[in-house]
């Protein structure tokens, strides 16, 4: 592997670490949302600095062609995450029809006490 | 004395929900019924709440927009918390006939059942929608015929009446989207007893309806799914 995609690699994996922490810091991303970005960002730093690993990890598992091993454990782990979020969605969902729900009788409520005061 | 709600959820109603409401005021159901109006607001980008809050009901104005089911849902908790014996759904847009509403209350307190549906189908009568929907009509009562083995001839029909012991269960829980076949299933899953009268409905006066043409295909999908993994879910 030749050392350019490895300090590109690197570097990107960095920055994009960086990218999220920052975004943590200004109060933009949840802590609890940032860790799949995080482990994951981390796993691709360590595969940028250790060649072998790809390669050593895909025998021990049996699998004969490397990239095989990035698209699956990717692909499923973005799966996972996807559900997780549309989980996420849902609830918020729920929650805010609650929340305008009471919202509404709420006002409702309100404005007859104010109309009642009025008319004393 | 009966007390009624009669929960009109509208968005975008600006042209039909006077008439709407005033037909609703000038229907005499009989002695020891009580019948008050509960428009559901359900964030019209239009005039729908200042026409509305000159009329004689209940306002109920929602902050954002909820969809349907979310909106009637609220009007559901209104009735439940102020201890109306029957809610009863009416359409803003027209459809349903404030004549008919009658039918509806009678039925549901002389045949002592929990849910009453006005169906255009058991005499079919009056305004019976276009040929596709009728079609998605037929396939939704074959559908919950399978399942539940009641026979629903319009489970579309947003014209309906509940009493005390449905409405703790709806104020509870309720579908936001398309929430009138959907229902069923969770009435029948209740063990509540459901009944059809025949009712006459009309052209929408104003307003759209909520299922476009484009949306009709994914209506049928989210319809359909949901009916089935509410039959799967438990209480």
């Amino acid at each position: 592997m030749p050392i350019k995609i490895q300090i590109i690699s690197i570097a990107m994996s960095v920055s994009f670490l960086i990218y999220i922490g920052r975004l943590i810091v200004k109060g933009k991303l949840r802590e609890e949302y940032a860790i799949f970005w995080i482990i994951s960002t981390l796993v691709l730093i360590v595969f940028s600095f250790w060649r072998n690993g790809l390669d050593i990890i895909s025998k021990m598992l049996g699998v004969y062609f490397a990239p095989n091993l990035v698209f699956t454990v990717a692909i499923f782990g973005i799966f996972i995450y996807l559900i997780q979020l549309s989980l996420v969605v849902s609830k918020l969902h729920d929650k805010n029809k609650k929340l305008s729900q009471d919202i509404a009788l709420l006002k409702n409520k309100l404005e007859k006490e104010l109309k009642e005061k009025i008319n004393e | 004395m009966v007390k009624v709600a009669v929960i009109v959820p509208a968005y975008n109603e600006e042209k039909a929900i006077a008439g709407v409401v005033n037909g609703i005021n000038a229907i005499a159901p009989g002695t020891d019924i009580h019948i008050d109006v509960i428009v559901i607001n359900d964030c019209s980008l239009d005039q729908t709440a200042l026409i509305t809050s000159k009329l004689k009901c209940t306002l109920l104005d929602l902050p954002v927009n909820l969809g349907i089911g979310g909106a009637v849902q609220t009007g559901f908790i209104f009735a439940f918390e102020n201890n109306y014996d029957y809610a009863m759904q009416v359409d803003g847009d027209g459809q349903h006939p404030p004549a008919e509403i009658p039918k509806l209350i009678h039925a549901i307190i002389e045949k002592n059942l929990d849910v009453v549906i006005g169906s255009r189908f058991l005499e079919n009568k009056g305004f019976l929608s276009t040929f596709s929907r009728r079609m998605g009509i037929l396939f939704f009562k074959l559908l919950i015929q399978m399942l539940c083995g009641i026979r629903i001839t319009d489970a579309t029909s947003g014209f309906r009446i509940i009493n005390k012991k449905a409405l703790s269960l709806v104020s509870e829980q309720y579908p936001d989207e398309y929430p009138e076949p959907e229902s069923i299933i969770l009435f029948w899953k209740h063990n509540l007893k459901i009944g059809e009268v025949p009712v006459q409905m009309r052209e929408r006066q104003g307003g759209q309806s909520s299922i476009t043409a484009f949306k009709s295909l994914y209506y049928m999908i989210k319809v359909s799914l949901a009916i089935f993994f509410k039959y799967l879910k438990s209480k």
